[in-house]
């Protein structure tokens, strides 16, 4: 009977998955799968310079192409590190499979060299992990994981594999059969599509309020929204992880909602009498204060994961389904039912009312590039060049969402649930190995992109040409803002000091680095950085204090939102301070 | 400002699970993190085969969270089924209890006449000690122990409760 190693056999399952690229670092408890790896054409590892990064490039490869990313790291500093990658991930619903070493089976419990408890420290932060004890379970347990982490509502999925595992041989003719221990949701039920159409049909002021889980869903389902759209009338808006899935050059589009959503998204939400939310889990940073949010409205939600139903918000109709379906089965409905689309006049002629405020206007200024106008010309520069768009967190990846405007899923890669800074260098790299020939661009702040900086060499050395443009503003601009409006402008330790040499830093790491502070050389610079192929390093100097309008600032109503700097007060009460 | 608190409701929940490493784990972490509140929590293995474990857990929480606690249960891989007892209907709740007291003469009579009229069963004795093991609803095992406080109580320890729907269906 023909036997393998471990090692052997998790290389052949990952084959078996369709896996073509590993993000991955190597150390003591992962040396039998570098090995194996070693021996074989089939994947392509990239190694990066911090696992952190491994993770949050599985991410963006992930997102960008609709296929799992697959990270594999050693046991201890090397799970560890990865932690706040599966964290992100779990929190955005990112399919990941993890694969991290661990000490011998006989070594576990006696604080070995680099042990740490992995599946303990993931097991709330991973949507499963597992501990694989003997080699002759690896193949039945890896392709449980890949099934774990793509189905339903898509998340990472841990697997610790102890060293002797790995080295440990199994027989390979054992054809344990794959338990199907989890169901997942799909069509939705008849019933709850018909009640939703009437409900849509009837309705004078709907809004369809989308998120991720479209983008999830796959490409038929941006596709299924577009008709929905079309079909009813309805206006559209996104939380920061739709964006993409309905286009932004669409009619119905209102732009994002949210704390720094669209003066027209957030009043839709507030005014409308249907709305119907597709694949977004009323996120605090949706919702505002929560017994102020769309008082009025009858709420459908259409999510894949039952726990989102009614975990904030109280809705009508819970429907538990994969959004794109349930979205294919409302057309049906609709077409089926011959219904007529309402006019809605007197609702889209409110819409353009609350249009009209221009809530995305800025201050102009021909002496200093503001960060509004910086995205809008990175944006003109590159619309038709379909760009894949990372970002890091904070003000300029707000301003992203805003002035950069998306057509299409999956170019779209920031971290939302998490909001986690440092994920924009990785998960670009993670975007260009799945899309060697995209455009692709990190939109960072100079004190985000310094959290996982490291990872310029990685691009370097698969010489992956991606663009990072740096809105630099010399603050944490986001905790700035913060400190402006709620702690009468006590900037404590919110100040970027000692600052790299952006375009020295570029050099020394084999990139192209380009400074620009001048509004009326900016274009030039970005035609320039587009014109280079390899990678490059925008040190865009922008308006240090620009705040990122409109917002609402915490413990506010949707109806409650601050359009201008002259309309902030400086102080919050305790309550206010209290929420994030 | 001050922290606000919210009424709760007492629900007894029973999951059905698989028998492996760190489902429970998997589970009363969730508890933990999540914010939720664990009464009492008992797990065995209950198939033929031992892949099958029965966790029974008693929760607090206003009912919008009971039902988060459900689902978010639901959620986890090796859960099979959740069933809320209290919500289902008529079903039957029992722990059991083992009472430890120390007394002699009067005192520990006393304590045996208790233990006869609450159908408490003596599973030890020295000159001057009983163990009890009594079994019954929370409420009845929390009397007795109340009772034996007052007689010479030395320990407790109980099972926490196990339940099932009334009826000859499957819960």
């Amino acid at each position: 009977m023909p036997e393998k190693s471990g090692a052997e056999i998790l290389i052949d399952i990952l084959v078996e998955q369709r896996v073509d690229t590993v993000f991955g670092y190597p150390g003591g408890a992962v040396l039998p799968i570098y090995d194996a790896l070693f021996q074989q054409k089939k994947i392509k590892h990239v190694l990066v310079r911090h696992e952190a990064g491994a993770a949050h490039a599985a991410e963006g490869y992930a997102r960008a192409t609709g296929k799992p990313g697959v990270v594999l790291v050693t046991s201890g500093p090397g799970a560890t590190n990865a932690v706040t990658g599966i964290a992100d991930a779990f929190m955005d619903s990112i399919p990941l499979i993890v694969l991290t070493g661990q000490v011998a089976t006989n070594l576990i419990g006696t604080d070995a060299f680099q042990e740490a408890d992995t599946v303990g420290i993931t097991r709330h932060c991973s949507k499963h992990n597992y501990l694989v004890k003997d080699p002759a379970e690896l193949a039945t347990v890896v392709r449980e994981a890949f099934a774990i982490a793509t189905k339903g509502r898509p998340g990472p999925v841990v697997i610790d594999i102890p060293k002797n595992v790995q080295v440990a041989t199994a027989s390979t003719d054992v054809k344990r059969p794959a338990r199907s221990r989890f169901t997942y949701a799909g069509e939705a039920d008849y019933a709850e599509i018909n009640r939703a159409v009437e409900l849509i049909a009837n309705a004078k002021a709907p809004i369809l309020y989308t998120g991720g889980g479209i983008i999830n869903s796959g490409p038929a389902a941006s596709a299924a929204l577009r008709e929905l759209a079309e079909l009813t009338g309805a206006p559209v808006t996104s939380t920061l992880m739709g964006l993409g899935a309905y286009p932004a050059s669409g009619d119905a589009w209102l732009g994002m909602l949210g704390m720094h959503g669209t003066y027209e998204a957030n009043m839709a939400m507030n005014q409308c009498d249907v709305m119907v939310c597709l694949g977004a889990r009323f996120d605090d940073r949706v919702t505002g204060r929560l017994d102020a949010f769309s008082p009025d409205s009858v709420k459908i939600h259409v999510d894949i994961d039952r726990s989102s139903m009614n975990k904030t918000v109280r809705v009508d109709l819970p429907i538990v389904a994969d959004v794109g379906t349930a979205m294919q089965q409302m057309i049906d409905v609709w077409k089926g039912r011959k219904t007529k689309k309402q006019p809605l006049t007197e609702w889209w002629a409110r819409i353009t009312g609350w249009r009209a405020v221009n809530c995305l206007n800025y201050p102009g200024s021909t002496q200093e590039i503001m960060p509004q106008y910086a995205i809008e010309r990175l944006f003109e520069a590159t619309k038709d060049k379909a760009p894949i768009i990372t970002t890091e967190v904070g003000q300029h990846q707000m301003w992203a969402a805003q002035h950069f405007h998306f057509d299409a899923p999956n170019k779209w890669l920031t971290s939302g649930g998490l909001g986690t800074m440092g994920y924009g260098l990785p998960a670009a790299i993670g975007a260009q190995m799945g899309h060697p020939d995209a455009l692709v661009i990190d939109i960072a702040g100079e004190a985000s992109i310094q959290m996982n900086i490291q990872e310029m060499a990685t691009a370097t050395q698969y010489r992956l040409p991606v663009k990072v443009f740096i809105l630099n503003n010399e603050w944490m601009g986001m905790v700035r803002q913060w400190q402006e409006l709620t702690y009468e402008s006590r900037y404590s330790e919110s100040y970027s000091d000692s600052l790299p040499d952006f375009v020295a830093l570029a050099e020394a790491y084999g990139w192209k680095g380009i400074r620009c502070d001048d509004p009326a050389k900016l274009d030039d610079a970005i035609a320039e950085m587009l014109a280079y192929d390899g990678p490059v390093m925008f040190d865009c100097r922008v308006h240090k204090t620009s705040n990122c309008f409109p917002m609402i600032p915490s413990g506010a109503a949707h109806t409650d939102m601050i359009l201008s700097a002259d309309q902030v007060s400086g102080t919050m009460d305790d309550e206010a301070k209290a929420l994030v | 400002m001050h922290i606000k608190q919210e009424l709760t409701e007492r629900h007894v929940l029973t999951l059905t699970v698989d028998n492996e490493a760190g489902t429970l784990a998997r589970i009363a972490g969730m508890f933990t993190s999540r914010g939720y509140n664990i009464d009492s929590l008992t797990v065995a293995d209950i198939s033929e085969d031992h892949t099958t474990s029965r966790i029974t857990i008693v929760t607090k929480g206003p009912p919008p969270v009971i039902d988060q606690i459900i689902a978010q249960c639901e959620r986890l891989i090796p859960v099979h089924k959740v069933t809320d007892l209290t919500e289902a209907g008529p079903h039957v709740e029992r722990e059991l209890a083992l009472v430890k007291v120390h007394g002699t003469g009067d005192q520990r009579v006393e304590a045996m006449r208790l233990a006869d009229i609450y159908r408490a069963r003596v599973i030890d004795a020295t000159v001057n000690s009983f163990i009890f093991e009594i079994t019954g609803g929370p409420e009845k095992i929390d009397t007795f122990v109340k009772l034996m406080r007052e007689v010479g109580l030395v320990e407790v320890g109980r099972t926490g409760i196990v339940g099932l729907m009334r009826g000859a269906d499957a819960s």
